[in-house]
């Protein structure tokens, strides 16, 4: 598990792409500061597609990416800090 | 450009003010260029769509959605049959074209009957809602919310006989090939779709 403090999570299961992305750009422009989102994406292009994103984009980077399992799902996990 | 700063400067012979005066040409010359190319790193994207079947109206609508994700400024000029994506009840229509489509699991003298294209866009919907995609219709609402200008080309509007109230609140009418141009001239990456 993560060891990340955070803020807020933001549920992007059964959306495939451009969604989780699109989603995770609003959900991180109400944040303040220093905080932390999480991303549940079910999308494994959403491991390339998130990091890509948090790269390029100004203000925003992320901690931390995972895989994890829940009831036969393969969840994709994110952690981006708000800068 | 001034062709001063070109002129080649005698230093041996050149007086303190003679240098002074070139130099202040320079820096003059050197803000005017900084400011042409100041842009704050802000990328943008101008996406000429020019179709209207259901599979040729996503990608225009992710690209767009995802690059105004990532802070880009966004237009994307709809034309001819890429009208359809902006009208409000056709946009909800989209077909898929059976005919001439290798990709699809039907010889195309199979694809060619009538009912075709309706059954093959019925087959492509349902995946769509069960692979989790967006409908077109979810995916002009973010653009819009997210800032991307929609723009429908007014002679292809008159030209297809459309009223500007048949498209979704926020397209940009009343636009044409130059201002298509101006914003391809313009922007990091330009598309035609």
């Amino acid at each position: 598990m993560s060891q990340h403090e955070v803020t807020q999570t933001l549920d992007v299961k059964g959306l495939s792409c451009p969604m989780p992305v699109v989603k995770t750009r609003g959900a991180v422009d109400d944040l303040s500061a220093g905080e932390v989102l999480k991303v549940v994406s079910t999308d494994s292009g959403s491991m390339s597609d998130l990091k890509g994103w948090a790269d390029s984009t100004d203000g925003v980077s992320m901690l931390d990416q995972e895989e994890t399992e829940e009831s036969g799902d393969t969840l994709f996990v994110h952690y981006i800090q708000k800068e | 450009m001034s062709s001063n700063a070109d002129a080649p400067v005698e230093t041996a012979t050149a007086s303190v003010e003679d240098l002074q005066a070139h130099v202040e040409t320079l820096e003059a010359e050197l803000a005017d260029l900084r400011e042409a190319v100041d842009d704050d790193g802000q990328k943008s994207m101008t996406i000429i769509a020019t179709k209207g079947t259901l599979d040729m109206a996503y990608p225009p609508l992710i690209l767009a959605s995802t690059a105004a994700a990532f802070g880009w400024d966004v237009v994307v000029f709809h034309t001819f049959w890429g009208l359809e994506i902006l009208h409000e009840e056709k946009s909800k229509n989209l077909k898929l074209s059976a005919v001439g489509n290798p990709s699809m699991p039907m010889p195309n003298a199979i694809a060619a009957l009538p009912f075709m294209d309706n059954v093959a866009t019925s087959m492509m919907e349902k995946k769509i809602a069960e692979n989790g995609t967006a409908t077109i219709e979810e995916l002009i609402e973010t653009s819009l919310d997210m800032g991307v200008d929609l723009q429908a080309c007014q002679m292809t509007i008159e030209l297809m006989g459309y009223d500007e109230d048949e498209f979704y609140d926020g397209v940009t009418t009343g636009v044409g090939a130059a201002t298509a141009l101006q914003h391809m001239a313009d922007a990091d990456v330009q598309l035609m779709i």
